[in-house]
């Protein structure tokens, strides 16, 4: 299925722009748990979770940089789809996330 | 149930889903791939939530706070969970042709969330009082 040469409904700048927003919202989320690991004195347990935190945001970035390139490199054959791993990835970067967000209410 | 393990293994196999139907308009792979994104932004929305909860509600007794922090946190946890599972399902029904599965997961959640709200309208008022 070959795809035409520039395509009226901007889909795959429309899912570049999803991936940024979804980073974006991972970032806050990633600072709430700095503030929330510095607040009321700063226990070592915390900033662990905290810096737990920063890098599941750093992999979700390499994740979302790797799915845009992918999106930018395949003009002429057609877009690659999302593989269902990378969509795992994602998600379980979301749910470790939320685990270490669970950790730092302790 | 014996569905969702084989969603869950599929998660795991980028190959196999390819392997069923044929290979659909590319647009409507990256509209379900869109969806997916705001699943998992609504997930991270739900967990800064939880933050939010935990921080800005200083003058709550802990156990509530911590309560409706953990609720907010393992909706969370659900939302990013069905987001892949729901995008699975939904890629597979793309490619054989078949109708989009139907969810009850949105209005649970939109369920859980205001009770959520409820709760926290409450117990903010009660601690005023209190």
């Amino acid at each position: 299925m070959s795809a035409p040469a520039r395509d009226p409904g901007l889909q795959p700048e429309r899912t570049r722009l999803a991936w940024r927003r979804t980073t974006l919202s991972g970032a806050v989320a990633a600072v709430l748990a700095v503030r929330s690991a510095l607040h009321g004195g700063p226990t070592p347990a915390g900033i662990v979770a905290a810096a737990l935190c920063c890098l599941l945001w750093l992999g979700f970035l390499a994740l979302a940089h790797r799915r845009i390139r992918a999106l930018a490199a395949a003009a002429a054959d057609g877009v690659p789809v999302l593989t269902p791993r990378h969509a795992s990835a994602a998600a379980l970067c979301t749910v470790a996330l939320a685990v270490c967000a669970a950790a730092l209410l302790f | 149930m014996i569905d969702f393990v084989r969603n869950v293994r599929l998660w795991f196999a980028p190959e196999r889903v390819r392997e069923e139907g044929g290979t659909p308009d590319y647009r409507f792979s990256l509209a379900n791939e869109r969806t997916f994104l705001a699943w998992l932004r609504t997930a991270l929305a739900l967990i800064g939530g939880g933050f939010a909860v935990d921080q800005f509600l200083p003058d709550l007794r802990w156990g509530w706070r911590v309560g409706l922090a953990l609720a907010l946190l393992a909706a969370g946890v659900l939302s990013s969970l069905r987001a892949v599972n729901h995008w699975v399902r939904c890629e597979r029904a793309i490619r054989r042709g078949e109708d989009l599965p139907a969810s009850r997961f949105p209005a649970v959640l939109s369920l859980a969330v205001a009770v959520v709200a409820l709760v926290m309208v409450v117990v903010v008022l009660a601690g005023w009082e209190g």
